[in-house]
């Protein structure tokens, strides 16, 4: 199972590359389907997993000018802010709860990726950049 | 201060379902005023502490299992770099539209 859980993760980081939807989409349902791992620890795992692939993709968007670090910067504390109340709240809910609700998460990205797919230009000129 | 308020919603919904966030900030990003292109890099660049502090605060709670992240992260990065260079040479919108299929289908699977 190690095996495909290696290949699943190549895959991700190639979807990412390819339509900045992160692996995290990808990770979590391969950590709970392939390796077994509970929705949680699953999420918790997934965090870790993208972060370097983002830290790659930034770096590579900085070399375009493409980053407002200081905009960067006030996101980023304000969701070190908000992490807490995430992970409450993913630990408070029912393990199958939790599941599908990431499951209906999953269903929207689909749906958002689909719309992109067959609007004739897209909105962000970059967004192909992983994200 | 509208940062830091986007921040803290991206920073919920990140840990909450274990991915980046992205697809919550760039747009909100848009909104406040940057061009598309600098809402994209700036997302990932904010992300990285987003996800830092998320892997940080399960690990606290001893959710993560460094074992399996190292699994998928290592290859990923591998696969992102091949992935931004056959962005160029693909046709986007039929992958674009075979990936939501795919993401459908996970979707379903998951929720049954």
């Amino acid at each position: 199972m190690e095996i495909l859980a290696v290949i699943l993760g190549l895959v991700g980081g190639v979807l990412a590359g390819l339509f900045g939807v992160g692996g995290g989409i990808l990770f979590v349902p391969t950590l709970v389907l392939v390796l077994g791992l509970t929705q949680v620890h699953a999420e918790a795992t997934s965090l870790l997993a993208i972060l370097p692939t983002v830290l790659v993709g930034a770096w590579r968007q900085h070399r375009h000018g493409n980053v407002d670090w200081r905009a960067a910067l006030l996101v980023g504390l304000g969701s070190v802010a908000g992490v807490e109340g995430g992970v409450q709240a993913a630990k408070a809910l029912p393990e199958d709860v939790l599941r599908r609700l990431f499951a209906v998460f999953m269903l929207f990205v689909a749906a958002n990726l689909a719309w992109r797919a067959f609007r004739p230009k897209p909105p962000y000129p970059s967004e192909r950049d992983p994200a | 201060m509208k940062l830091l308020a986007i921040g803290l919603v991206a920073g919920v919904f990140s840990a909450l379902f274990g991915v980046g966030g992205g697809i919550v900030i760039v747009p909100l990003l848009v909104i406040v005023g940057l061009p598309g292109r600098m809402a994209t890099g700036t997302s990932l660049a904010a992300i990285g502490l987003t996800a830092a502090a998320g892997a940080v605060a399960y690990g606290l709670h001893g959710d993560l299992k460094p074992g399996a992240a190292a699994i998928l992260g290592v290859p990923a990065v591998l696969g992102v770099v091949v992935g931004v260079a056959l962005q160029q040479r693909l046709a986007h919108r039929t992958l674009t539209f075979g990936f939501a299929l795919l993401l459908t289908a996970v979707g379903i699977r998951l929720l049954v």
